[in-house]
């Protein structure tokens, strides 16, 4: 390994969160995003070959590392980490909402839901995974609604590029003019 | 929970409670079930299952469930309304309700991706976050007594000795020197200062003495000469003072 790959090691072993480039790069005057990106490689080889337990991740944006899934079981099993609380559906399909529409406010939401989201929203803000992200123009300036980095964190998403694209979805949604011809008798 | 509802002609098909999210879903669920063509949907049959489901399901008092019953039955009476001929005009009125049906149903998809993904990641684990403690004040001072009292000793030491004055009544025996004196002027007319005082008086001794020359001297029975600065004070009985 060579020094600025331990640097790295180094970097993301302290790290309490996905460190991206910018940060990186921080490490080492003059290091550019290529030599950065080869590091992270070699390190991740390095882990890969090694046969170690850990593997380094791009999650938010940013990198990690992380325990590889196989170990999961054990290291939960023995109580000596927690994995992260489930979402329940509500929080799910206000999630996914918020993900594709934001910045969207509470009213917005509900309307695609069908249900009151108050609460939910309140539980996510508290658990750091939406965040107010601004006002909205309309009647009485509405909060509105977005996704932060926990959130990808979660999931072990990179950033919005990597979630489905709702064309791929088998459901398509159509603008609701279609709607109205494929109804019309 | 679970409740069976009764299902038009065949099975009864089974509903929990737990898996709605919402009267969406709940519809959706109904629909799927069925295996019913979301833009066609059958919405007197519908509406009338959903109406079941909710009271089966106790959710009479959930104000959006109520909410959507009602909107199934005016898109029922609105199907139910003649509409003129090839009016190009008219619209479908569950057109509304399939499109909001399929964004859920869309919304509905990603949720369930991102509950995947949320437990794939999951088995991931990355370095536990320890939180920064937050903001303390100064801990109060803990002591034991010892180390108390040890303190208290070197406060004291360092003090400087307090300056005591003493405060002694004057022993200064003016009447008694006096009676000396005027004994002595009784041998002698002439007598210098330092005869009267005596041979290393003390302190007090010496005050008493001076004090009972100045007040004889003040009586007229002696008067005091000085022939040079700091030169032997004489004390000389006034002759004429004799009746004095």
């Amino acid at each position: 390994m060579n020094r600025l790959t331990q640097l790295l090691e180094a970097a993301l072993f302290a790290a309490a969160h996905p460190l991206p480039l910018a940060e990186l790069g921080k490490l080492q005057p003059d290091v550019s995003h290529e030599e950065l990106l080869e590091g992270l490689h070699a390190l991740r080889d390095q882990y890969d070959r090694g046969g170690h337990a850990v593997d380094v991740v791009e999650v938010a944006e940013g990198y990690q590392i992380v325990t590889r899934p196989e170990f999961a079981e054990a290291i939960a099993e023995a109580q000596i980490v927690r994995r992260p609380r489930r979402l329940s559906p509500a929080a799910l399909e206000t999630l996914a909402v918020i993900a594709y529409r934001q910045p969207v406010s509470r009213a917005e939401i509900e309307e695609i839901r069908g249900v009151s989201v108050d609460g939910v929203l309140r539980s996510l803000q508290e658990r750091g995974i939406i965040e107010a992200v601004g006002r909205g123009e309309g009647l009485g300036r509405p909060m509105l609604y977005g996704t932060t980095a926990l959130f990808f964190e979660l999931l072990g998403v990179r950033s919005r590029d990597e979630l489905p694209r709702l064309e791929d979805l088998s459901v398509a949604l159509r603008p609701p003019s279609d709607l109205g011809e494929l109804t019309r008798s | 929970m679970t409740t069976s509802l009764p299902h038009s002609g065949d099975a009864p098909f089974v509903v929990r409670l737990e898996t709605f999210s919402g009267p969406l879903d709940l519809l959706l669920h109904l629909i799927r079930e069925q295996e019913i063509a979301i833009t066609d949907i059958p919405i007197s049959r519908v509406a009338e299952q959903f109406l079941q489901a909710v009271h089966a399901l106790g959710l009479n008092e959930a104000a959006e469930y109520l909410e959507m019953a009602a909107q199934l039955l005016r898109i029922k009476i609105q199907l139910l309304l003649p509409r003129p001929f090839d009016d190009e005009e008219w619209e479908d009125p569950r057109a509304e309700l399939v499109r909001r049906l399929l964004e859920y149903e869309q919304i509905r998809e990603v949720a369930e991706w991102l509950a995947e993904q949320a437990r794939q990641h999951g088995d991931r684990f990355a370095r536990g976050w320890i939180p920064e403690p937050p903001e303390q004040p100064d801990r109060p001072v803990i002591v034991g007594l010892e180390e108390l009292l040890l303190a208290v000793e070197r406060v004291i030491e360092a003090m400087p000795e307090p300056v005591l004055h003493r405060v002694v009544p004057r022993p200064l025996d003016v009447e008694g020197a006096t009676r000396r004196i005027r004994s002595m002027f009784a041998e002698r007319d002439e007598w210098t200062l330092g005869d009267l005082v005596g041979q290393s008086p003390s302190i007090v001794d010496l005050l008493s003495s001076l004090l009972a020359v100045l007040e004889l001297a003040r009586v007229g029975f002696v008067q005091l000469a000085q022939r040079q600065p700091f030169g032997s004070v004489v004390i000389r009985r006034e002759p004429t003072d004799a009746a004095a």
